[in-house]
């Protein structure tokens, strides 16, 4: 996909007067946060579920490679075939060579946040093989030709007219003919539409919320059922994962589950939890007879060891997203890449180049209630923080900022000279507020005042009255 | 036994945006402790926290103003602010500025664990409660971030304001919401600030309240401006003020009326 968090500001500007996505945004706040809080206080021991699984992801993380390897070996004695891919273009050939294996012309697809960061849509595509979306979320954005605005509700920000129009438009050639504007009557056409697509899928593709080394089983996590259709049904089932996603036993999976559906919907559980292990058995009723699991590192691999190894602490829930107020102003698109809201802000810098994606880092009042929420406890603040470092260090950081910063710490860092500056500042914005109390305009901070009026000072700064105060013998 | 041996000794951490833009806020917070039982000391060195040069990446800058305020509040039993913001700085975040330099560090930790925001402090350490201070209104506190999550205070305010006579209390929905400010936020992302701060107001005002309080200048500064642009009628005030006697004072932005 077409990066452009470059253009956050820009695209922030366009949400921000975009009435159905401040409509669709504005709806989060209402919604996830409360079922979160909800299901949360509803289990006693939420927070200290949250930090053993921070523990336990520390634990892997250090151990990666032991699991990843475990792993691969009992996905081999089940009969499956691990592929390890340093780069999306690797991953995305190896997807492609076991697609024409299988002579696939139309592979279904369940939700996969890492097949996004892959684009590999357009990429089987421009190879001749149609992918379908089968999650109607992600559905609806293929049809649209666009890509999530939020990692669990990828089409948060289509409204229910613009789904009318969309199925309208596409659904004619299967002969559905009438412009639906119920609900439950648009879900029942997709279903009927995605349905044919299940039986006649030669591949099924589908992501990981987790990967079990001890049994070599790929979990996951669904409210729709599509994607136990999209890797039971076809020939040929593909797992594609990130190197993270793998954890020690069943046990420690049962952990993770019990924090990711409530912190994402507030759910207890989502409605489909779905552990695939190897292909089909004689014994079994259905399933896949080839099991091929993907496992993409670009770039994960970099941040072990780093001070932003947290990060892959994340079990994409949605809850820091769910929760910040930048994101709900702005929503996801903004961010320019596959992750927006704070993980993006703390992710994408490493993904695409903190020069492509300084903004993102830098837009957040750093006001907690990411770090507040997240799950495993990821410190996403304090990682953009270090964004803002680096930043700062290798000049990213616009020259004018950089000497705003440099001229006010000349003074912060001499008492005198900024007590002369203090008392100079406060009179002249008192002088130009005059009698109303406040300044309409200041000319070095038009950030300010095209949005506020500046409250004047008193007058005289505290450390001259109290200075005087002392010397008077108060 | 003479009172004067129990009184804590106490360096008040003024803030950068209390000292150049309302004093009052410095006074109230001296009173108040002197009313609480302890003796004042306002070091003369003091200029900034830092956090605005460490919040924009420029670490460096950040240390030497952090060193100078570890030397200047050196051997107080307490050193007090008007803010989370600037107290969550210097007792969270220059752990971090000085991870692996052992020699600060023990300065550092020492200082951390003697640094309070005022509220908290007077509720937490003194077990003050004001008496005999009235204010006739009703009245919204906005909880600051920072004084809500890294200073976990959130109760202790609304514990003293209980103590005033005349005063309700009418909670706005969303109180745990940013309401935008996030110091240099505000200047380079305006537009999106200014979404958030028109969202923080459309529930102050809901709650129906005639004033505002808080316990950070900063997002006080961010609202009233904002209250003040749009034409909207709310006292803004800091809780110092209210606490202190000082509540039938103008508000930001009222100007000396």
């Amino acid at each position: 996909m077409q990066v452009t968090s470059r253009r956050f500001k820009e695209g922030a500007h366009d949400a921000l007067h975009d009435k159905n996505i401040q409509q669709a945004f504005s709806k989060v706040k209402s919604g996830f946060p409360v079922a979160r809080a909800k299901s949360a206080s509803e289990l006693p021991e939420f927070e200290e579920l949250r930090d053993s699984a921070r523990d336990l992801k520390n634990h892997i993380l250090e151990n990666l490679d032991y699991y990843l390897e475990y792993f691969e070996e009992q996905v081999q004695l089940q009969g499956g075939r691990v592929h390890w891919c340093s780069s999306y273009a690797e991953a995305r050939e190896v997807v492609l060579h076991i697609c024409r294996e299988a002579k696939a012309k139309t592979v279904t697809k369940g939700k996969s946040m890492i097949t996004e960061e892959m684009a590999l849509n357009d990429y089987l595509s421009e190879h001749g093989i149609e992918p379908i979306e089968t999650d109607l979320g992600e559905y609806i954005i293929q049809l649209a030709h666009e890509y999530p605005s939020h990692i669990i509700a990828p089409a948060l920000h289509k409204t229910k007219d613009q789904v009318t129009e969309l199925f309208h438009e596409n659904h004619g050639k299967y002969g559905f003919n009438e412009r639906l504007t119920d609900p439950q009557a648009l879900v029942n056409e997709a279903r009927s539409v995605l349905r044919d697509k299940y039986v006649a899928a030669d591949v099924g593709i589908t992501g990981a919320n987790f990967l079990i080394a001890e049994t070599g089983s790929t979990v996951i996590v669904t409210n729709e059922g599509n994607g136990d259709l999209t890797q039971s049904l076809p020939k040929t089932h593909i797992a594609v994962s990130s190197i993270e996603k793998v954890v020690p036993t069943l046990e420690d999976a049962s952990l993770f589950l019990r924090l990711l559906a409530r912190s994402a919907t507030g759910q207890e559980m989502s409605v489909y939890t779905t552990f695939s292990t190897g292909p089909k058995r004689m014994e079994d009723i259905d399933g896949p007879a080839n099991f091929h699991v993907v496992l993409v590192d670009s770039g994960r691999s970099d941040l072990l060891g780093s001070d932003k190894q947290d990060l892959l602490r994340c079990l994409k829930c949605g809850a820091c997203m769910n929760h910040c107020p930048v994101y709900q102003a702005v929503g996801g698109h903004s961010y320019g890449w596959v992750y927006p809201g704070p993980i993006g802000a703390a992710l994408n810098p490493h993904m695409v180049g903190l020069e492509e994606a300084r903004h993102l880092p830098n837009a957040s009042t750093f006001c907690g209630r990411c770090e507040e929420v997240c799950p495993v406890r990821i410190p996403l603040p304090k990682i953009m923080r270090h964004w803002r470092e680096q930043a700062f260090e290798t000049q990213v950081t616009p020259k004018p900022e950089r000497w705003g910063i440099g001229i006010w710490a000349f003074f912060a860092k001499r008492p005198k000279l900024y007590r002369l500056m203090t008392r100079v500042s406060a009179r002249a914005l008192k002088l130009m507020a005059g009698k109303k109390g406040v300044i309409h305009k200041l000319p070095l901070m038009k950030g300010w005042s095209s949005v506020r009026d500046f409250p004047a000072p008193e007058g005289a700064t505290f450390m001259e009255q109290w200075k005087k105060q002392q010397r008077e013998g108060k | 036994m003479s009172a004067s041996s129990e009184k804590k000794n106490v360096a008040l951490f003024v803030t950068c945006l209390v000292d150049l833009n309302r004093p009052s806020v410095g006074f109230a917070a001296v009173k108040l402790l002197e009313a609480a039982g302890c003796t004042i000391v306002v070091p003369e060195v003091q200029t900034c926290c830092g956090q605005i040069a460490y919040n924009s990446g420029d670490k460096e800058s950040a240390k030497a103003i952090a060193k100078a305020v570890i030397r200047a509040f050196d051997g107080f039993d307490y050193v007090v602010a008007p803010s989370g913001s600037c107290a969550g700085m210097i007792r969270h975040h220059y752990r971090e500025l000085f991870e692996g330099d052992d020699t600060m560090m023990v300065a550092v930790e020492e200082l951390s664990t003697r640094t309070y925001e005022l509220t908290s402090f007077l509720h937490d350490i003194c077990g003050y409660q004001p008496e005999g201070v009235r204010l006739d209104t009703s009245l919204t506190y906005h909880d600051s971030c920072s004084s809500l999550r890294e200073m976990k205070v959130r109760d202790q305010p609304r514990a003293l304001l209980g103590g005033i006579d005349g005063l309700e209390i009418k909670e706005a929905e969303d109180r745990e919401a940013c309401c935008g400010f996030g110091g240099t936020f505000c200047l380079k992302y305006s537009e999106i600030s200014e979404s958030m701060v028109d969202t923080k107001i459309e529930n102050l005002l809901a709650s129906g309240a005639d004033t505002l309080a808080a316990g950070d200048l900063g997002c006080l500064m961010n609202i009233a401006g904002r209250l003040k642009r749009r034409g909207a009628d709310m006292k803004v005030l800091h809780v110092a003020e209210i606490l202190a006697g000082m509540g039938d004072k103008p508000g930001l932005g009222e100007g000396d009326n």
